[in-house]
């Protein structure tokens, strides 16, 4: 899968109360979800965000709560993918659950400025930077994480497999 | 090579004789776990399966904890979704409003996990549960569905880091002061995919529930679990409670840590972790004069008996500053109810404090203590990130029940000692 958007750029240890403040979490609505987006780290994210559009962020990425609202209301904000030096456990295992593109690399996060067009191939794990031409490399996705991404999350792509008879 | 506590949890619930650091495993599990918050997302995806049962209904948790009793009519459609699932999937343990409370106070009260167990829950904090000797992991909405659908979840092994707590504790100091002086030491990333076990005489000479409110706190090192290997002491908190056979599992002497972390427990002040992140620890010493409007003593890390009982300690025959709001928060309606027969609840009330039904409430800004901008809280609860109770540009200071009492006497953040001493 071959993802390009433009970045906006946040620092470390983004929590999910910063990514979905609690007070909205009274809805599963994923687009309700999204208008909230990043809503206590920038309140204009929600509404300039644009389809394709990607996050590269510092180290403990999605730190804090379990809440599953926070990768989802990052994929209904039209979010392609998310960047960071690293993620924590919870938040990572709930992206892949429902489908949200994440990678991990170091690098990018130094290099690339808010804006920046950036063009991913998740199946090599490798990260170009259109605007300030560079190439990164992050850990390539397992083919049976990108099947759970390309299905559109875990539960599409148990009961794909299910009616595959696999 | 010998295994960690929580090597062997995972082995046995594997169906393996031995498991390393970085393994895939699939693991048994004897509890899942989900809230208000997380189950109506999960119950959506695990309706997408189509099944018509869950894969032990005595062995899936339901706990209305976190928007209860129902803040708005959004937050009582989520608890309508998961009452009518607890009825359809006939799930008794199911525990709503008058029955209900914090689930991390609620579960180990009711003697619904226990020690060996492997457990999830769809809330962060359920790494409590380490506490009594149990493999006990959050995980988000669609990992729990996949859960309740074949009572069953794969983890990668993690790498134990080992803290030690040498000595005996000064007085005021709880398992809180020791979590979030730990934090303060390793930071939130510090323990990042990796178990705490926490060890020691500090540790030993703990009661069970400050060992629940250290493991409580593992997540905000980005930890998978944390963990203390049970003793009498854990016996004597599980024998009343326990409705089934369970395992004690230790620690071998040459199991492998990939870090150990050794501390003078004696050297140890109360804590107070600064905004905006747990890990900005200090001793209360260098907080003192802080004024808060705001002082919050319940939530899942320290709503416990133990913790009112410290608090109304502190609180008997005195009156709350006036310039503050106190709020108390017991965190099951069996607490409460042993607060109000031991008088604890009647030295909140005379010291001018509103006393809550159970509920997880303020902790995540939900409701029943929402700050407004510029204001500063002092609470017992474990996240002071940014607009976590309320207006974004507020504040949280953490403690423990000890100096979130004696700072609500004063009007800021206070030692203990200087409350009692006059």
């Amino acid at each position: 899968m071959i993802i390009k958007g433009r970045t906006w750029k946040f620092g470390n240890d983004v929590d999910t109360d910063l990514i979905i403040p609690a007070r909205y979490l009274n809805t599963t609505d994923p687009q309700e979800l999204a208008s909230h987006c990043m809503e206590d780290a920038d309140k204009s994210f929600a509404g300039r965000v644009q389809p394709g559009d990607i996050i590269v962020a510092g180290r403990n990425f999605g730190c804090g709560s379990s809440r599953e609202h926070a990768p989802v209301a990052i994929k209904n904000a039209g979010v392609s993918c998310v960047i960071a030096a690293s993620f924590a456990r919870i938040f990572y295992r709930n992206a892949v659950n429902i489908g949200l593109p994440i990678l991990e690399a170091g690098e990018p996060v130094e290099d690339v400025a808010p804006g920046d067009v950036l063009e991913i191939d998740l199946a090599a794990g490798e990260i170009r930077n259109l605007t300030h031409p560079g190439v990164y490399k992050a850990a390539a996705f397992p083919l049976f994480m990108q099947q759970i991404i390309n299905a559109g999350g875990l539960i599409n792509y148990v009961t794909e497999r299910m009616a595959n008879g696999k | 090579m010998g295994m960690t506590i929580t090597e062997k949890i995972l082995a046995d619930h594997a169906g393996r004789e031995r498991v390393a650091p970085g393994e895939l495993v699939n693991c048994r599990l004897d509890l899942v776990l989900a809230n208000d918050i997380t189950a109506p997302l999960a119950i959506q995806e695990f309706r997408k399966l189509g099944l018509s049962k869950v894969f032990d209904p005595g062995r899936v948790v339901l706990v209305m904890d976190h928007f209860t009793p129902n803040k708005d009519i959004k937050s009582a459609e989520q608890c309508l979704v998961v009452r009518e699932f607890a009825r359809e999937y006939g799930i008794s343990n199911y525990f709503d409003v008058g029955a209900m409370g914090i689930e991390h106070c609620l579960l180990p009260e009711q003697g619904l996990v226990l020690p060996g167990d492997c457990m999830i829950g769809a809330d962060s904090h359920t790494c409590t549960y380490g506490a009594l000797g149990a493999f006990a992991t959050g995980v988000g909405s669609t990992d729990l569905a996949a859960g309740m659908a074949l009572g069953e979840c794969w983890f990668k092994v993690p790498d134990s880091m080992k803290f030690v707590f040498h000595g005996q504790l000064r007085p005021w100091v709880g398992g809180k002061d020791l979590i979030l002086f730990c934090l303060g030491r390793i930071g939130v990333e510090g323990a990042r995919y990796r178990a705490m076990e926490f060890a020691g005489e500090a540790i030993d000479a703990l009661s069970v529930e400050g060992r629940l409110t250290m493991c409580n706190m593992a997540v905000e090192a980005g930890a998978k679990n944390g963990i203390v290997a049970p003793d009498d002491k854990t016996a004597a908190f599980v024998s009343n409670r326990a409705r089934r056979p369970f395992q004690a599992y230790a620690s071998d002497a040459d199991a492998f840590y990939l870090e150990v972390h050794e501390y003078e427990a004696g050297q140890i002040e109360p804590q107070v972790a600064f905004p905006h992140l747990p890990e900005n620890s200090r001793p209360v010493s260098e907080a003192a004069g802080i004024a808060v409007d705001q002082v919050v003593i319940g939530s899942c890390t320290n709503g416990r008996l133990e913790d009112l009982r410290t608090a109304a300690g502190i609180l008997k025959g005195r009156r709350a500053s006036s310039k503050l709001r106190l709020i108390v928060i017991p965190g099951t309606q069996e607490i409460y109810l042993q607060a109000m027969r031991e008088g604890l609840l009647e030295v909140f009330v005379e010291a001018g404090a509103a006393v809550s039904t159970p509920t997880c409430g303020p902790c995540l800004g939900g409701h029943m203590g929402i700050l407004a901008h510029g204001e500063r809280a002092l609470a017992t609860t474990n996240r002071n990130f940014v607009g976590r109770m309320g207006h974004p540009e507020s504040e949280i200071y953490l403690a423990g029940p000890a100096v979130a009492a004696a700072s609500a006497v004063t009007g800021y953040i206070t030692h203990p000692e200087e409350v009692v001493s006059k």
